[in-house]
C-alpha cells in the first residue's frame, strides 16, 4: 500500500488551507472522496441519469443496472447472503432508525428490555429511547470498563431472557474503542435477542463478515468509507426484514395499490419508497471498489499502525489526556484527547490555523461525554491517505496550542 | 504563530477568560435562564437581579471554550447597572458586529470591542453569542416564580 499513490487520488488533499498543506484528520466525521467516485457520480449525471425500475428506455436500463449493481457490490464487501438483505438508506441514522420504527415498535412491549451500551452515539440512542417510549420496553446500558472496553461479563449481566434487542456499536467514534460484537451476538441469541450493530465506524475501516459476525441488522453510512453523502446501507436477515413493515410508502415500494389497501413490493425494494439515492449507491459502489482495489486488511493495518504512532507520539505532548484503550491494538484509527487549561474548540482552532482539521465537540455522544467527566474533546481520525508525518504536524500543532494558551496569560 | 489568531484570542480576551467577571448564581435574582449550544455542548446559566427595569446584578456560570465564557464574563460586566432596553440594544450591536456588519453606535462597548475578531472565524460566532442569546431570552421572557 503506496501512501503517496493513494493520495494522489484524491484531489482534496492537495491543498493548502491557512497557508499550510492541509492536514485532513477528521475521517471519523466525513472521509475525503478519490477521484474514482467523484467521477462515478459525475458520469451517472452526465451520461445516463434517469430514474430507476421505471419505464423501458436504455438510459433508465443502464441507471437500474448501474443501481442494482452497487448493491451487489454492497453485498459482497459484508458478505451478505442475498441481494433482498441489502437496503439502501440515508445513512447509519436512517438505518438504525428503520430498525427501531419497524422491527423494534412491533416487536417490542412493556416489560421487554433493550440493551446498548455507555460508548453508543446519539443516532444509536435516541431510536431506542423512543422505542422504550412508545412499547414501554426498558433501556438498558452496559456500563464502560476504565479504559473504555467493554467487559463480556457485564454484557452477560445486561442482557437477559427479557432482552429483545441488544445495539451496539463495532467502533466507537470517540473511544475508538474495537467491540467484540460476536461474542455479544452470541450472548444475545442464546437469549434469544436480536442484535443490532452500528457499523458507522468500522465498515469503512476493517473487514466486515455479516454472516461470521451473526448479527442481525447492520448499519453504515457511505460517506465515512469514501462514498459520497445521503447513501448509506441497512443490512438484515433475510427472515426479519419479510417480517418487517416499511416505514415510508409511497412510489417504487409498492406491489398493487387499489383504493383501500396496498401491497408491498418483495425485498430490499419494499423499504426504498420513493426515488431512491441513485447517484449516491453507484457512488458508494465506486467507493468499494476502490476499497477493494487497497484492500480493506491492509487499510486496517496502516490505521492501526497511525493509531499506535499518534498514541507515542501525542502522550509526550505536556497536559495531554488521551481517552480510551491505551493498546492501541484495542482501538481503530482514531484519538480523541484533552489539552489541561485549552478548551478542544481552542485546540481545534489553532490547528485549524496550521491547516490541521480535527474534530472537537460532543461527537454526538453527550452520555459518554458524561462518563469520561468533560463536557468536550478532540479528536483526530485516520484513515487510508494520512501519514506519519500528518501526526507529527498534529503533535507540533498541538505544542504550539499549548505554548500559544500560556503565552496570553 | 499568526496574527489571524491574535485577532480572534486578544489579551482582553485571555484575561476574562481565566479571571472571569461575575461568575456564578444571584441567589436572590429576578430571572434565570438556561442555554446551551448544542453543536459543541457549551453551556451556560444566567441569573440576573432586575429591578424597576433596571439590571441591578447578573451571574453566569457555565462551561464553554475560551470565547463563549470570556464574553460571558464581559456580557456581565456591560449589562450591568444598564437599563433592560439598553442591554437588549448592546445585545443587537453586538449581534451586528459579530456578522462583521459596520457598528454606529455611540454606546461604550467597553472591553466587547475585542470580541470584533471572532466575526473572522465563522465557527466560533456561535460561542461568542450564546451569552448574548441567554441575556436576551431572559430578560424578555418572563420572571422568575
Amino acid at each position: 500500500m503506496n501512501i503517496q499513490d493513494i493520495r494522489r487520488q484524491f484531489p482534496i488533499l492537495d491543498q493548502e488551507v491557512n497557508d499550510h498543506p492541509l492536514v485532513y484528520l477528521d475521517s471519523s466525521a466525513t472521509s475525503q472522496k478519490p477521484i474514482q467516485v467523484i467521477e462515478a457520480v459525475n458520469q451517472y449525471y452526465r451520461e445516463y441519469n434517469s430514474n430507476v425500475h421505471r419505464g423501458v428506455h436504455t438510459l433508465g436500463t443502464k441507471a437500474t443496472d448501474a443501481y442494482e449493481g452497487a448493491r451487489e457490490k454492497v453485498r459482497k464487501f459484508i458478505n451478505a447472503k442475498s441481494l433482498e438483505e441489502v437496503i439502501f438508506t440515508r445513512g447509519t441514522t436512517t438505518s438504525l432508525n428503520t430498525v427501531a420504527a419497524s422491527y423494534a415498535a412491533a416487536n417490542l412491549k412493556q416489560g421487554d428490555e433493550i440493551v446498548i451500551t455507555h460508548m453508543e452515539h446519539h443516532s444509536n440512542i435516541i431510536p431506542w429511547q423512543q422505542v422504550a417510549k412508545r412499547t414501554g420496553a426498558r433501556l438498558k446500558y452496559i456500563p464502560l470498563q476504565e479504559d473504555g472496553t467493554l467487559s463480556l461479563e457485564d454484557v452477560r449481566e445486561a442482557i437477559t431472557d427479557n432482552t429483545k434487542l441488544v445495539s451496539v456499536t463495532q467502533v466507537s467514534n470517540v473511544l475508538g474503542t474495537i467491540n467484540p460484537i460476536k461474542e455479544i451476538a452470541k450472548i444475545a441469541h442464546e437469549h434469544n435477542a436480536v442484535i443490532v450493530v452500528d457499523g458507522a465506524q468500522s465498515a469503512p475501516h476493517m473487514l466486515v463478515d455479516v454472516q461470521d459476525l451473526d448479527c442481525d441488522f447492520f448499519a453504515f453510512s457511505g460517506h465515512k468509507m469514501c462514498g459520497p453523502t445521503g447513501i448509506g446501507v441497512l443490512y438484515g436477515k433475510k427472515h426479519l426484514l419479510e417480517n418487517m413493515e416499511p416505514i415510508e410508502f409511497g412510489g417504487e415500494m409498492i406491489d398493487f395499490v387499489h383504493l383501500y389497501e396496498s401491497t408491498w413490493k418483495e425485498l430490499p425494494w419494499k423499504f426504498e419508497g420513493g426515488t431512491p439515492i441513485i447517484a449516491g449507491a453507484i457512488g458508494l459502489g465506486a467507493a468499494i471498489d476502490f476499497l477493494n482495489e487497497v484492500g480493506l486488511e491492509q487499510i486496517a493495518e496502516h490505521d492501526h499502525k497511525l493509531a499506535a504512532y499518534a498514541m507515542d507520539k501525542l502522550s509526550s505532548v505536556e497536559g495531554i489526556t488521551i481517552y480510551g484503550p491505551h493498546d492501541a491494538a484495542k482501538r481503530g484509527g482514531l484519538v480523541t484527547f484533552n489539552l489541561t487549561d485549552v478548551h478542544p474548540h481552542d485546540v481545534a482552532t489553532v490547528l485549524d490555523a496550521e491547516g490541521i482539521a480535527v474534530r472537537a465537540g460532543h461527537h454526538c455522544a453527550q452520555p459518554l461525554m458524561r462518563w469520561l467527566n468533560v463536557t468536550a474533546t478532540a479528536r483526530a481520525s485516520f484513515y487510508l491517505y494520512n501519514t506519519e508525518e500528518d501526526i507529527d504536524r498534529l503533535s507540533e500543532g498541538l505544542v504550539k496550542a499549548k505554548e500559544y494558551f500560556s503565552d496570553v496569560f | 504563530m499568526s496574527s489571524n489568531l491574535d485577532a480572534l484570542y486578544r489579551r482582553v480576551i485571555m484575561d476574562h477568560y481565566k479571571k472571569p467577571r461575575n461568575r456564578g448564581i444571584l441567589e436572590d435574582g429576578s430571572h434565570t435562564i438556561n442555554m446551551n449550544n448544542p453543536t459543541c455542548g457549551d453551556r451556560i446559566q444566567l441569573t440576573f437581579k432586575v429591578e424597576d427595569g433596571i439590571v441591578e446584578d447578573c451571574r453566569f456560570e457555565g462551561e464553554g471554550c475560551s470565547i463563549s465564557m470570556s464574553s460571558a464574563s464581559m456580557m456581565t460586566e456591560a449589562i450591568k447597572g444598564k437599563k433592560v432596553e439598553d442591554a437588549l440594544r448592546l445585545s443587537k450591536i453586538f449581534s451586528d458586529m459579530m456578522q462583521g456588519k459596520e457598528i454606529d453606535e455611540d454606546m461604550d462597548l467597553g472591553d466587547i470591542e475585542a470580541l470584533h475578531g471572532v466575526s473572522k472565524f465563522p465557527a466560533r460566532i456561535k460561542c461568542a453569542t450564546l451569552a448574548w442569546k441567554a441575556m436576551e431570552r431572559g430578560l424578555t421572557e418572563g420572571e422568575k416564580e
